[in-house]
């Protein structure tokens, strides 16, 4: 990568546009502390767990992924449109944009920088099983994967499979065990 | 356009490497670049069609050595200068040579409102839908020099049906400001074999979101 020049053309373009009243120094540093940290993966965390806890939340989310995550206060900008596939002992989904960088922002947050790489976006669609033993998954042979392009404004969230033994834990325990790339599909929970 | 960033299929770009999950950023300019970005969203002065395409058209050489948010950077400066918000003079002094068009910028208020909000890309249909789910189609050999978002990779191949999706807001139309034209919105799956041949993993399947014009019965 040579992103030479790179960061003094962002500081001269912040100076301009501040200059020329397009935007609001103050606007910057919130729409940073949005997407830094106020939105991320716990939210997706959230849902997944619910649908493990709540079959008729399942059901919804099934239906009408936007709505039911409405329900939990998730929603806006980059997830207008949601789709949430769930894995299964026999069916595995894995989520790119090939085409970009298209990602579930209400309930993952911002993109890793993985998942706007050439190597990620150029495999995923061609070579899936080879981009999960980067991230040390192995799937058995019988699993049928499913890749989803996002190539319009349809975002998908993938629905882990919950793990074996956990019974007892509640919605909020469930959830810490949740991570980003299992809502990805590059991660087994 | 059969440009860089259309990189399905591709190969020889090495391992990829997973990071934390609080690893958002990597440097503060990464952080501001962002934030322009959306915050400049409140001008209304191009769609995010035509923010992918300033993108996708940067030239190959270029797209593929850089880092991300350095590609939101140079499609950010093309933006402002082809829409006459910022001259090419201005970016090569440093400075702004005089007041800007008359653009309402956002209070952080504002912005959040916007981003809670969202915008749908749904529209009201222009008619019936032409498949239904179960439908066996065909997308067609495209090769625009415009905007699109039919990947090379799935042109021209034999797929499923899986989920109708209402009508959506055409990129390839709206990238250009010649209207939303909206269409109906389709989830298509192919066989990893219809996409790469015998070698194909038995196992795959792809799906992509396809609008209506990208399909033959």
């Amino acid at each position: 990568m040579s992103d030479h020049g790179i960061p003094e053309k962002v500081d001269t373009l912040e100076s301009i546009l501040v200059e020329k009243g397009y935007v609001h120094p103050e606007t910057l540093d919130a729409i940073v502390t949005t997407y830094d940290g106020d939105v991320g993966p716990r939210n997706g965390a959230h849902v997944v767990a619910r649908s493990w806890v709540d079959p008729e939340y399942r059901e919804r989310l099934r239906a009408d992924a936007t709505a039911a995550i409405a329900e939990l206060g998730y929603g806006g900008r980059q997830g207008e449109h949601m789709v949430a596939v769930e894995n299964t002992p026999d069916e595995h989904h894995l989520v790119v944009c090939t085409l970009c960088s298209c990602y579930p922002w209400p309930v993952l947050g911002l993109p890793p920088t993985w998942y706007k790489s050439p190597a990620y976006r150029s495999r995923a669609v061609l070579d899936p099983r080879g981009v999960l033993s980067d991230f040390g998954v192995t799937l058995p042979e019988s699993t049928r994967i499913t890749v989803h392009d996002s190539t319009a404004e349809i975002r998908y969230l993938v629905v882990p499979m919950r793990p074996e033994g956990t019974e007892d834990l509640d919605e909020e325990a469930l959830a810490a065990l949740v991570t980003r790339d299992g809502m990805i599909g590059t991660a087994l929970l | 356009m059969n440009g860089a960033a259309d990189l399905g299929g591709m190969m020889g770009f090495g391992p990829v490497v997973p990071e934390p999950e609080d690893e958002r950023f990597h440097a503060e300019w990464e952080r501001r670049i962002l934030a322009l970005v959306l915050a400049m969203g409140a001008a209304g002065r191009w769609s995010i069609d035509a923010g992918r395409f300033a993108r996708e058209s940067l030239p190959p050489s270029v797209y593929l050595n850089s880092s991300y948010y350095a590609i939101w950077t140079l499609g950010l400066e093309r933006l402002l200068v082809a829409t006459g918000l910022v001259g090419e003079d201005e970016l090569a002094e440093g400075r702004a040579r005089g007041p800007g068009a008359d653009v309402r910028a956002w209070s952080p208020d504002d912005a959040r409102a916007a981003f809670a909000a969202g915008s749908p890309y749904t529209r009201p249909a222009p008619g019936p839908a032409r498949f239904a789910v179960g439908d066996i189609v065909r997308t067609r050999v495209l090769n625009p020099t415009g905007h699109t978002r039919l990947p090379r990779y799935a042109r021209g191949k034999q797929g499923t049906v899986e989920a109708v999706h209402g009508a959506h807001v055409l990129p390839d139309s709206n990238a250009h400001g010649h209207g939303e034209r909206p269409e109906w919105l389709y989830s298509v799956r192919f066989s990893g074999r219809e996409l790469w041949g015998e070698a194909a993993d038995p196992t795959l399947t792809v799906s992509i979101d396809a609008w209506e014009s990208y399909l033959d019965a």
